[in-house]
C-alpha cells in the first residue's frame, strides 16, 4: 500500500520544480495527520521541546525552594494557585513536581522527543528509503504519544495534583490512594498516561525496525550504514523488548490500585487500620520496573553516541576512529543493559551474593562505554575540526559522559552504594551521564540537522552563546551535588533545614539554585534561535557540513519521497573524509570507487 | 576491470540493500517484532506468577485429605475438576484439556487457511477462516464458563478461621486458596482470553475481506499469514499458561 503511495509523488516530482510541494493534499493531511516521516519527526521535535521546558520550569520550581527554604514565593501565586499556602510550597506538590520533572524528562522529552525526532526524520534519509515502511503505523505512534502528553498535562491541573510518588511510583505508596495526595487521581493519569506512551513506543519501533531492515537502499549493507542509524537500530530494540514490561507492570499496578487485587501490596497499615491485602511482594514491581528502567537509561543515551559519533567525525573531517568497535561496544552495552537492573535495588535486602552478581555485570559497562570514549577522543585527536554549533555539543557531550560515567562506576559497587543510594550523590552521576549528556545530544541532532529539517540554518553565536551557558551551568549545578550526596544528603526531601548536619549547606544549595536557573534561562536563547531560523534564518544549502551520508544529497527542504529522481545507490562506508589523495575532503556515500581513483587504498582497487 | 562509469552495480549481497534480507515483508517481519515484544509483556506475568507462587508455601500433606486453605497455594486438579453438566464429578483437568484441544485444532485450520491462500483458494480460505473463527469462540465460551463457574465456587467451598463459609472466588475473597492465587488466574487467563478475543475479531475481519475478493485481487493472502502468526502465538502463550496453571 505504501509503496502505490510513494509512486504516485514520485511522479508529482517529476512534474514539478523540486523545490515546491503541490501535491493534492490539504492542510490537516500535510501538517497535521501526516503520514511523512519528516513531519512527523518535527511533530515529535515540537512535542519534545514543549515538554522540556515545562519539565524545566518544575525543576526550576523545585529549586527555588531547595535553594532558599526560608523565602516565601508569593509571586508564584499567579502560576501555582493553591500549591502555594502563604507563600510556602505545599510539600506535597514539591513531590508531585519532583515526579513529574522525572517522568516528563525521561519519558516525554529524551524518550519520545529525541527517539521520536531522529529515528522518524533521519533514519529514511541515511538509510536511502522513500519514507517509514509504515506511515499509517508511524503517524499512530505520534499521535498515541500525543494522547498521552494531553493527559499527563492535565493531571497538572487536578486538585489533588499530579502523580507524586517518584518517577518510579513503586508501590505501595502508588497504589494506596489514601498514602499521599498525589497517588490519587493524579496517579491513575499517569498508569493511563504511560500505557499510551507504551503504545506508542511499540507503534515507533517495530516500524524503525522493519525500516532498518528491509528499506535500506542498494548498496547499504549493515556495515556502510552510519553510526546514527546503529544506535537508532539498537534502541529501537531495546525499547520493543523492555516497555512491553512495563507495561505488565503498570497493568498490575492498576488493577491494585482500582480493583482490590494484591500483586504488590501484603500486610500494610494506613492510620492504625489494617489492610485486607497479603502476599503480594512491593519488591516484584521494582525488578519488574527496573527491568525497563535499565534499559530505558540506554534509551535515552544511545541515539545521542550515534549522533554524536556521526558529529564529530563530520567536523573533525576524519574517519570516525574505530568504526566496527563502536558497533560493538553499541551491541555489548545494549546486551548488558538488560541484566545489570538489580543495581538499582541493592538496598532492599537483596541476597548480597546476587548483589555481587548485579555488581559485577553493572561494572563491565565501563568497558563497552570506554570504548567509546576513547573512540571519540582518537576521531578528534589531530583533526581538522570546525567548531559549529552541533561539533560544541558534541564535545560537551563526551566531557559530560566522561564526567558523569565515572561516578557510575562508583555507585556500581554495592557497598559504596548502600552509602549513597538515594542521595544528591546519584541525582548528580544520572544527570550528568544520561540527563544533560542526552540533552547535548538532542541538540548536537537539533544544529546539525536543522538545514535538512528547514532548509535553513540556525545562527552560529547564538548557538555559541547558548553552549557555553548551558555547559557551564550543567557543571555548576551537578558538580557540587556530588559533595551534597557524599555527605549524605538525601532526595526527595522537601525541607532539610530540620537537620544540623546539613545545615551547612545552605550556600551551597543557593549556589546550585542560582546555576540551574542561569541554565534555564539560557534555553530561551535556543528557543528564540530556533522560531527564528525557522522562518528567518540563513537558507541552507544541499550539503552545508560537506557531509557524507545520504540526507545530505537530497534537495535543502526534501519533498515527499525524499528523492525527487531515482534513489541513490551507496558504494562505500559513511567516513572517508580528509581521505589522502582525493579531491575534497570528504567523498559522499554515493560516490563509486572507479570515480575516486586517485584515493583508492590497494584493496579498494579490486571495487573499482 | 575499471570501466569508471556511475551506472557500475554496487553489492548486492543478502544485506547488502535493496532487498528483503530476511526474506519476509515489512509487514510480515512488523509482526514478527510485536509479536516478540508481547512475548515478554506475557514473560513478565509468567514470572509475576512464578514469583508469587515461590512466595506462599505448597500442601505437604496427603492429597486425598487437600482441603482448600489460604495456608498454601491449592493443587491445580483439586481446583479445576468441573465440567459442564457432570455436576459434583471429579474431573481433573478434563474440562481445560478439551479447551486447550479446541485451541490447538484451531491452529491447525488456520494453517490450513494460510496454506489454501498460498493456493490462491479463495473458497478453501472462507472454509478454514470461518472453522478457526469456530473454534475460537468456541475456546473463548468455555473460558466464560470456566471463569463463571471459578467465580461461583464448588459445593464445599473454605472455612474460614471464624468458621464462616466462603464460595467461590473474585479479586479479593477466594475460597480455593490465598487471593492472590484468584488474581494470577483471573489476570493472566483474562489477559489471554483478551488476545484470543483481539484474534477472533482479527479473523472476522480477514474473513469479510476474503468474501469480498480484496486479498484476490490484490493477488496474495498475506494478510492471513500475518493474522496467522498472531493466531499461532496466541494459542502458544497458552500451552505456557496452561503448564504454569493447571500443570505445575
Amino acid at each position: 500500500m505504501s509503496s502505490a503511495d510513494i509512486s504516485i509523488h514520485k511522479d508529482v516530482h517529476h512534474a514539478h520544480d523540486e523545490h515546491d510541494h503541490h501535491h493534492d493534499q490539504n492542510f490537516f493531511e500535510k501538517y497535521i495527520f501526516s503520514q511523512d516521516h519528516k513531519v512527523i519527526g518535527k511533530q515529535f521535535l515540537f512535542m519534545g521541546i514543549l515538554w522540556a521546558f515545562i519539565g524545566g520550569f518544575l525543576s526550576i520550581l523545585f529549586r527555588l525552594q531547595l535553594g532558599w527554604p526560608e523565602a516565601t514565593f508569593t509571586f508564584l501565586e499567579p502560576i501555582l494557585g493553591g500549591w502555594i499556602e502563604n507563600g510556602k510550597l505545599n510539600p506535597e506538590f514539591y513531590l508531585a513536581m519532583v515526579t513529574m520533572h522525572g517522568t516528563i524528562m525521561v519519558f516525554f522529552v529524551l524518550t519520545a522527543g529525541l527517539s521520536g525526532t531522529f529515528f522518524n526524520f533521519l533514519i529514511p534519509l541515511q538509510i536511502g528509503a522513500r519514507d517509514m515502511a509504515s506511515g499509517f503505523m508511524n503517524m499512530l505512534s505520534f499521535w498515541f504519544f500525543f494522547l498521552a502528553s494531553v493527559i499527563l498535562f492535565i493531571s497538572l491541573f487536578l486538585d489533588s495534583g499530579p502523580a507524586g510518588g517518584g518517577w518510579t511510583v513503586y508501590p505501595p505508596l502508588s497504589a494506596l490512594p489514601q498514602a499521599i495526595e498525589g497517588s490519587k487521581s493524579g496517579m491513575t493519569l499517569w498508569l493511563i498516561a504511560m500505557a499510551l506512551f507504551i503504545v506508542s513506543q511499540l507503534l515507533g519501533g517495530v516500524n524503525y525496525i522493519t525500516t532498518v531492515i528491509n528499506l535500506r537502499t542498494k548498496g547499504m549493507s549493515m556495515t556502510k550504514m552510519p553510526l546514527t542509524i546503529w544506535s537508532f537500530f539498537l534502541t529501537a530494540i531495546l525499547g520493543l523488548l523492555s516497555f512491553p514490561v512495563l507495561f505488565s507492570a503498570a497493568l498490575l499496578l492498576i488493577f491494585d490500585r482500582s480493583f482490590g487485587t494484591s500483586f504488590y501490596l501484603s500486610d500494610i497499615y494506613i492510620a492504625g487500620e489494617a489492610l485486607a491485602n497479603t502476599g503480594g511482594s512491593p519488591i516484584l514491581f521494582q525488578h519488574l520496573f527496573w527491568f525497563l528502567g535499565h534499559p530505558e537509561v540506554y534509551i535515552v543515551i544511545l541515539p545521542s553516541f550515534g549522533m554524536v559519533s556521526e558529529v564529530i567525525s563530520t567536523n573533525a573531517r576524519k574517519p570516525i576512529f574505530g568504526y566496527r568497535a563502536m558497533i560493538g561496544s553499541l551491541l555489548g552495552i545494549a546486551l548488558l543493559s538488560f541484566v545489570v537492573w538489580a543495581h538499582h535495588m541493592f538496598v532492599t535486602g537483596m541476597n548480597p551474593f546476587l548483589g555481587s552478581v548485579f555488581m559485577f555485570l553493572t561494572l563491565i559497562i565501563a568497558v563497552p562505554s570506554a570504548v567509546k570514549v576513547f573512540n571519540w577522543l582518537a576521531t578528534l585527536w589531530r583533526g581538522n575540526i570546525r567548531f559549529t554549533a552541533a561539533m560544541m555539543f558534541s564535545i560537551g557531550f563526551v566531557s559530560l559522559f566522561i564526567a558523569g560515567g565515572l561516578t557510575g562506576i562508583i555507585l556500581g559497587n554495592s557497598s559504596l552504594d548502600i552509602h549513597l543510594h538515594d542521595t544528591y550523590f546519584v541525582i548528580a552521576h544520572f544527570h550528568l551521564v544520561m540527563g544533560a549528556a542526552a540533552f547535548f545530544g538532542m541538540f548536537t541532532g537539533v544544529y546539525h540537522w536543522f538545514p535538512k529539517m528547514f532548509g535553513r540554518m540556525m545562527d552560529e553565536k547564538l548557538g555559541y552563546i547558548h553552549f557555553w551557558l548551558t555547559f557551564v551551568a550543567v557543571y555548576l549545578v551537578f558538580m557540587p551535588m556530588h559533595y551534597l550526596g557524599i555527605a549524605g544528603f538525601p532526595r526527595r526531601y522537601y525541607s532539610w533545614t530540620t537537620f544540623d548536619s546539613f545545615s551547612m549547606f545552605g550556600d551551597l544549595n543557593a549556589f546550585i539554585s542560582i546555576a540551574a536557573i542561569i541554565g534555564f534561562g539560557a534555553q530561551f536563547i535556543f528557543l528564540f534561535n530556533f522560531i527564528y531560523s525557522i522562518f528567518k534564518g540563513r537558507r541552507a544549502s544541499m550539503n552545508p557540513w560537506h557531509s557524507n551520508t545520504l540526507e545530505w544529497t537530497t534537495p535543502p527542504l526534501p519533498g515527499h519521497g525524499n528523492w525527487p529522481g531515482e534513489i541513490p545507490a551507496v558504494y562505500r562506508w559513511p567516513y572517508d573524509y580528509s581521505k589522502p589523495g582525493a579531491a575534497e575532503d570528504y567523498i559522499p556515500q554515493t560516490v563509486p570507487f572507479s570515480e575516486t581513483q586517485s584515493s583508492n587504498l590497494p584493496h579498494e582497487k579490486d571495487l573499482e | 576491470m575499471s570501466t569508471s562509469t556511475t551506472l557500475e552495480a554496487p553489492n548486492s549481497g543478502t544485506w547488502d540493500g535493496g532487498n528483503e534480507p530476511l526474506k519476509a515483508s515489512y509487514g510480515k517481519l512488523m509482526m514478527w517484532f510485536f509479536l516478540l515484544s508481547d512475548a515478554f509483556t506475557f514473560g513478565a506475568l509468567l514470572i509475576v506468577y512464578g514469583l508469587s507462587r515461590h512466595k506462599h508455601l505448597p500442601y505437604t500433606g496427603d492429597p486425598d485429605a487437600f482441603t482448600f486453605s489460604t495456608e498454601w497455594w491449592p493443587i491445580p486438579e483439586k481446583v479445576y475438576n468441573a465440567f459442564p453438566g457432570l455436576h459434583g464429578m471429579d474431573l481433573p483437568l478434563a474440562f481445560v484439556a478439551l479447551m486447550t484441544m479446541i485451541l490447538i485444532l484451531s491452529s491447525v485450520t488456520m494453517v490450513l487457511a494460510v496454506e489454501a491462500g498460498h493456493r490462491m483458494d479463495k473458497n478453501d480460505v472462507q472454509k478454514w477462516l470461518l472453522w478457526t473463527i469456530l473454534f475460537g469462540s468456541i475456546f473463548l465460551g468455555c473460558q466464560a464458563w470456566e471463569w463463571a463457574h471459578f467465580i461461583s465456587g464448588d459445593d464445599t467451598g473454605m472455612v474460614l478461621s471464624d468458621g464462616t463459609q466462603i464460595f467461590g472466588a473474585n479479586l479479593t475473597v477466594n475460597q480455593y486458596g490465598p487471593p492472590l492465587f484468584a488474581d494470577l488466574f483471573f489476570f493472566i487467563t483474562g489477559f489471554h482470553g483478551t488476545h484470543v478475543f483481539s484474534g477472533v475479531v482479527l479473523l472476522v475481519m480477514i474473513f469479510i475481506n476474503t468474501v469480498n475478493g480484496v486479498y484476490h485481487k490484490r493477488g496474495h493472502y498475506e494478510m492471513v499469514e500475518k493474522v496467522g502468526l498472531y493466531w499461532h502465538f496466541v494459542d502458544l502463550v497458552w500451552v505456557f499458561v496452561f503448564t504454569f496453571f493447571y500443570l505445575i
